[in-house]
């Protein structure tokens, strides 16, 4: 059983009169645990494909099942809970919380979550030096550089342990070292086991990706696998932890 | 989310927009303080004259000539006119009752004021003796109205103190001669000063024998009689014993009316706690503008926020938790400019309580509690509808809001 198991999903966005295919056909197994790289045009259907893989939409025809479930048919609130539980977003713009300070936004996954105060400090502490954002704990957004916010991004994007990370163009607003890093930190985690999902238009970032998936208007037109790909990395899909 | 983690994301959110959020609690706060301070004036008046009139004690009764159909109270008790008469021996037949102890007859007018040079309009009071223990008043020099038959016209006056100090400058009163209308009278004595700023006061009036003031005014009838019963539980008994005392006197025809002084409290403080109802609906009005305003804001919030609402969506928050969070806010604001409007409120009637020391201006409890609640209630009642727009967006596109 692959931890995300696409079978024939289509979305279909109607505007007025006319419709819009931004996915068709999609059938997509991942593993826990693998590095899949999303590429291909603008409007290709990537943001499309994430926001479904991360139960914020929901497909017109086709199953999703998440680790073996059938995640389609559940209610709102129960989606809620699978991406309070089991899924992390990193996006673009880093969508952090103005008025938060760093340490805040961190921990707002595990406030939702309902976990104790007491329970959350050494868990956003304990983040907050993963990330190297100690001295930065009390600054709010907008006193962080962008490297800094997207690391409070991935920083709050795990904190809850999920299962998978779903990234959308992570790197697209930073410079190109700051994306490096940022770019490294994702591939950390999913050494240590979490199924790694990067939307990227940066062949550079693509090519670092064991699995690349390329689309075209709505569908999947190429599949590479890199067989030999980066031999030091021990976190293949069947090596993962169990979820 | 726990409740205190949605209390404390919700302050979060309210005081990082400090000048909405506190120009939204001005507008509540403005709403609870009227509410506050206009049932304060409401109920002050309502009190003042409830005492005032308690002043008169509390086991009297009034005749009045005229029939009106109820016991209380109406238009009709003051302005009816008269079939028959009330007359002195009216008034002396009721003071032979078992249950009465004091009688005083009342015949009322204005008259000219003269002493020397010095002249003055003022309220004549005919009446007797027992006046003075029946109204409370005391007396400050001389004597009071001597007792004696209601018919006698003896040429005496008792005088309020501020027409002693206008009329006698800086000089005793008692002995001196006035002339009240074309009629000559020796004061006897002064009233003390009641001490009252407010509604009606003894200080200006002339009381006279009643048979003096009939004379003057021409007139053998009476406005009206006060009875003392002996005591409070005899107040019934007497009311009986008057009614069929004076209906004996006039071949059976009920043609007055007897009131207690509780029908006339009754009916006032009915009246005036009615008055303050009205006014504190017309205030709470405001309230009602203000919980519409709760809901502008919030819905601004909303529309401002939904890229955050879409973030906490992708988070894992369920929509109950974010209906709670906007609930909150809202509940939030409305507590805080609540809260706000009571402290505003009670310095206002406290201002009004500086302004107008007689007028017990203490905003009742009912009113507090209800624009407390009001208030409370609008702010959550229109919270409910932005905190479901919020719980209800779509996360894809609350997320690409920016
Ligand atoms: N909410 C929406 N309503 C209508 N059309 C949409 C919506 N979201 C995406 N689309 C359309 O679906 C297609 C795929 O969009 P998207 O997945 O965002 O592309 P990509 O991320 O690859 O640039 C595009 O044509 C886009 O215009
Ligand atoms: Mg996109």
């Amino acid at each position: 059983m692959a931890q995300i198991e696409l079978e024939h999903i289509d979305r279909i966005f109607k505007l007025g009169d006319s419709e819009v295919h931004a996915l068709r056909d999609i059938t997509l197994r991942i593993e826990a645990g693998e590095y899949v790289a999303v590429m291909g045009p603008s409007g290709s259907g990537k943001s499309t494909l994430l926001n479904l893989l991360g139960l914020l939409d929901r497909p017109n025809a086709g199953a999703y099942r998440l680790e073996g479930r059938d995640v389609t048919t559940l209610s709102a609130d129960e989606q809620a809970a699978v991406r309070s539980a089991r899924i992390g977003f990193v996006f673009q713009s880093f969508h952090l919380v103005p008025r938060l300070s760093a340490a805040e936004n961190i921990g707002l996954p595990l406030v939702l979550a309902g976990v104790p105060a007491a329970e959350r400090a050494p868990r956003v502490a304990r983040a907050l030096q993963d990330f190297g954002l100690e001295g930065r704990a009390r600054h709010r957004p907008d006193e962080l550089s962008g490297g800094q916010r997207q690391r409070v991004a991935i920083a709050r994007a795990t904190i809850m342990r999920p299962a998978m990370l779903l990234a959308d163009e992570p790197t697209g607003n930073l410079d190109r070292a700051t994306g490096h890093e940022v770019t490294a930190l994702l591939e950390a985690l999913n050494a240590a086991g979490t199924t790694l999902i990067v939307v990227t238009h940066d062949p550079a970032m693509g090519e670092r990706a064991r699995r690349r998936i390329l689309m075209e208007d709505g569908a999947i037109r190429q599949e590479l696998q890199a067989a030999a790909a980066a031999p030091e990395a021990p976190g293949s899909g069947s090596t993962a932890p169990p979820p | 989310m726990t409740p205190a983690d949605t209390l404390r994301f919700a302050t979060r959110a309210a005081t990082a927009w400090p000048l909405r959020t506190a120009l939204m609690m001005l507008a509540m706060s403005i709403g609870v303080a009227a509410v506050v301070v206009l049932t304060a004036l409401g109920d002050g008046a309502r009190r003042y004259v409830v005492n005032e009139f308690s002043a008169l004690g509390a086991s009297l009764l009034i005749v009045l000539p005229g029939r009106t159909e109820t016991g209380g109270v109406n238009a009709g008790s003051f302005v009816s006119s008269t079939p028959r008469e009330l007359t002195n021996a009216d008034a002396a037949a009721l003071l032979r009752l078992s249950l009465v102890q004091r009688v005083a007859p009342l015949a009322v007018g204005n008259a000219e004021i003269a002493v020397g040079g010095r002249l003055r309009e003022a309220t004549v009071v005919g009446t007797s003796a027992d006046f003075l223990e029946l109204r409370g008043l005391e007396i400050g020099q001389g004597s009071f109205l001597p007792r004696e038959d209601f018919n006698r016209a003896s040429a005496v006056a008792v005088i309020g103190d501020t027409l002693r100090s206008e009329l006698f400058p800086g000089q005793g009163a008692v002995g001196r001669m006035i002339r009240v209308g074309d009629t000559r009278l020796r004061v006897i004595g002064v009233l003390a000063p009641s001490g009252r700023g407010l509604g009606m006061t003894t200080d200006e009036l002339v009381l006279v024998p009643v048979a003096t003031a009939q004379a003057m005014f021409d007139t053998s009838g009476l406005f009206r009689i006060f009875v003392e019963a002996r005591g409070r539980e005899a107040l019934p008994g007497a009311q009986r014993q008057v009614e069929e005392r004076l209906r004996a006197r006039r071949d059976g025809e009920l043609d007055f009316t007897v009131i207690t002084q509780d029908a006339v409290l009754g009916t006032f403080d009915r009246i005036l706690g009615a008055l303050t109802l009205g006014v504190a609906g017309i205030a709470a009005i405001s309230l009602a503008v203000a919980g519409i305003l709760v809901m502008n804001v919030i819905l601004v919030a909303v529309t401002q926020r939904t890229a955050e609402i879409g973030l906490l969506k992708a988070l894992g928050a369920r929509a109950g938790t974010i209906r709670a969070a906007f609930l909150a806010e809202a509940a939030l604001l409305s507590v805080a400019g609540a809260l706000a409007g009571f402290a505003l409120g009670h310095v206002g009637a406290w201002g009004v309580r500086l302004a107008f020391p007689e007028l017990p201006a203490w905003p009742p409890d009912w009113a507090v509690v209800a624009a407390l609640a009001t208030a409370l209630g609008t702010g959550v009642l229109f919270g409910v509808l932005p905190a479901r727009r919020a719980a209800r967006l779509d996360p894809v596109q609350a997320l690409s809001r920016r």
